[in-house]
């Protein structure tokens, strides 16, 4: 019934009912209730595999990125690295996986310490990770000729703040890949940067991955520009995964009515989107400490079934192989 | 020219419908000085709008599209170094009008603004219907009876549920706070509203929706929009014509069918390469380079450096040039 079972082949990555939730104050002894961010969510990352997470902000996405990395505690569930487990380790323990897992932000600028020039940026992992001079400058040279910072020798003093958008990303690109790790975790990587850069840095990443046959964790709300740069897509609402599947499956044929609404959303520039209204449903997305009953989506959602959509939690379907949805209309 | 309260209401409008151009900018420049030379942010910027047309303003960010709507409306920061041009608003050159007559008779009057990431400025110790019937009071333009009247009014006007004119910015979502900041810029009734990146910091979902009301009002009040954004998917949501602005400078200016489709100007059509789209099968590509720094820009055309089309005449800088019915600061349309 789900992706689990497919342990077997290269499965670098698995998430197994993972469920964060972080407790609101408690009033004496009373406990008050918790935020539900991350609320049963299961999937795999297989080796060498880019895959996409869409969904709005307040979905769980990035709570769900960093319970990942290990910097939000899982209330139930397990994560599987490399099969190993990882899930609420403290934080000696979880030292190989981080050296194993890279991450690049949001925020390149916010990512870069303003004080530190590229050169040094990049050599600290190098000396956690207890590298010998020699390989530690070799290495540097090597990764900033991998993300085109070149020629090297003028980037390697260069401060972030004398970078551009697009060179700072590279930096943080390249910091996130230079311990060789297995898997690059993305939160939004280029939502901060314009159009034209946008391509060139997921083009980039996409050169990395397919070089060092890395899987890539995308994280995003914005699907049109990640879509020829990873293979499979997740699609989260209100901390659930309603939907999983292939790129080409959910712009082609998705199937949660959530997902439809999304890509009705969403718009290709064209002059006669002015002359259109689009067909999305009103409403916002449900308050995680009392979510509603049954499916998450039902009070938006126009195909709902009286009786069970606002009763019964759908469990996952497969109407098709490989692709997977949380809905009672699938059933 | 006070404003009586009841011309205030959303059915004048017609009386105040004028012909042709409802703004007329001539040669606007805005240079900021900075510690390491004068930032020429906007530079000579011409264009005119029709009453009633939407005009999208699409760029990179640093290209000017920001200070041109700050021009236009004198919400200068204090480091500017030149400031001048014409800037005609229903016939009137009010680039001429004093700061006090300017904010009496022009800013939110005549033309109102939403800024970006605005639904986060929302004050959060008043209530909200208060705060969107607060330009109408600051002058005493408006009793306040009035003004909460016609609070009301804009509230539904942007799809607000009456109830929330008494609530607190914290108890409204994002997308009501951003519905809340646009019901102020309709609250004197403008003639144009500039919607500086109106949706970019709402969800996919919320954003469609805010899309759809800003729709609605342009065709219920014939408001004329100048709309700012990065993101040209959603600038074609709103856009009769579009300005492309390139390192300062306007370097398109066409029809939304046009610009869309084929755009003439060869960063323009880069640019729309660029754009990913979900539903063609088309790869995006990416412009290589970077633009130029706006303190020393270079000498010919600006774009000439990362240009593919690029020959010798692209050392001078090339006027407008009139291709069809669209404006192209391009050498190659030099014939025409």
């Amino acid at each position: 019934m789900s992706e689990i079972e497919n342990m077997q082949d290269n499965v670098l990555l698995s998430i197994k009912d993972l469920r964060t939730w972080f407790e609101l104050k408690r009033w004496g002894f009373l406990h008050a209730g918790s935020v539900r961010a991350v609320d049963g969510v299961s999937f795999d990352v297989k080796v060498g595999q880019a895959v996409t997470i869409v969904g709005e902000s307040g979905s769980g996405k990035t709570t769900l990125l960093r319970t990942i990395l290990g910097l939000a505690r899982p209330t139930a569930g397990e994560i599987t690295f490399n099969g190993r487990r990882i899930e609420g380790q403290k934080a000696h323990d979880l030292a190989w996986v981080r050296s194993q897992v890279g991450f690049v932000q949001q925020d390149p600028y916010g990512a870069l310490a303003p004080f530190m020039n590229a050169g040094t940026i990049l050599r600290e992992p190098l000396i956690i990770n207890k590298m010998g001079t020699d390989e530690q400058e070799h290495r540097v040279r090597e990764v900033m000729d991998e993300v085109r910072l070149i020629p090297v020798e003028d980037f390697l003093s260069k401060f972030p703040h004398m970078l551009s958008g697009g060179q700072q990303q590279r930096l943080v690109i390249a910091r996130a890949v230079i311990l060789r790790p297995k898997l690059v975790v993305a939160d939004e990587p280029v939502s901060m940067l314009d159009a034209s850069v946008r391509v060139e840095i997921l083009e980039l990443m996409r050169k990395i991955q397919a070089t060092h046959s890395l899987s890539v964790l995308y994280i995003t709300h914005d699907l049109s520009s990640v879509r020829y740069f990873s293979e499979r897509v997740f699609v989260m609402y209100a901390a659930k995964m309603v939907e999983k599947t292939e790129v080409n499956e959910v712009v082609h044929n998705p199937l949660h009515p959530y997902t439809q609404a999304l890509l009705k959303a969403i718009p290709d520039p064209d002059p006669e989107n002015a002359d259109k209204f689009r067909d999305v449903p009103p409403g916002e997305p449900p308050n995680l400490i009392n979510p509603p009953t049954g499916c998450h989506f039902h009070p938006r959602c126009t195909h709902k079934i009286k009786g069970l959509c606002d009763v019964e939690e759908p469990p996952e379907f497969e109407p098709s192989p490989g692709h997977f949805v949380e809905c009672w209309l699938y059933k | 020219m006070r404003q009586e309260p009841k011309t205030v209401s959303g059915s004048s409008r017609g009386l105040r419908a004028t012909q042709g151009a409802v703004l007329d900018v001539e040669n606007l420049y805005l240079y900021f000085g900075a510690t390491t030379g004068v930032v020429r942010a906007v530079d000579r910027v011409s264009f005119k709008l029709n009453h009633g047309r939407s005009l999208a303003i699409v760029g990179e960010s640093g290209c000017g599209k920001t200070s041109l709507a700050r021009a236009i409306l004198r919400l200068l920061p204090r480091n500017v170094d030149t400031y001048k041009g014409r800037v005609l608003v229903d016939g009137n050159d009010v680039m001429k009008f004093s700061e006090e007559r300017f904010r009496r008779e022009v800013r939110w009057v005549k033309i109102s603004m939403v800024t970006q990431a605005a639904m986060n400025s929302l004050n959060p110790v008043l209530k909200v219907g208060y705060q969107v019937a607060e330009p109408l009071l600051l002058d005493h333009r408006v009793g306040k009876g009035d003004a909460m009247e016609r609070a009301r009014e804009v509230f539904q006007t942007v799809g607000i549920p009456e109830a929330f004119l008494q609530r607190y910015a914290f108890e409204l979502s994002g997308g009501m706070r951003q519905r809340a900041i646009i019901a102020m810029a309709l609250v004197a009734n403008p003639l144009i509203v500039i919607l500086d990146e109106p949706t970019s910091a709402l969800d996919t979902l919320t954003q469609a929706n805010i899309m759809n009301a800003l729709k609605k009002i342009k065709k219920d009040l014939r408001l004329t929009y100048i709309f700012i954004t990065h993101d040209i998917a959603t600038s074609s949501e709103l856009a009769d014509e579009v300005i492309c602005m390139y390192a300062g400078q306007l370097v398109e200016h066409s029809k939304a069918e046009r610009f869309y489709r084929e755009p003439l100007h060869p960063y323009a059509r880069m640019l729309m390469a660029s754009v990913p789209t979900l539903r063609l099968d088309k790869k995006p590509e990416f412009i290589s380079g970077q633009p130029p720094s706006l303190i020393n820009p270079p000498q010919g055309c600006r774009f000439a450096e990362r240009c593919p089309r690029r020959f010798e005449r692209c050392q001078e800088e090339p006027p407008l040039f009139t291709h069809g019915d669209g404006l192209v600061k391009c050498w190659l349309y030099e014939r025409d």
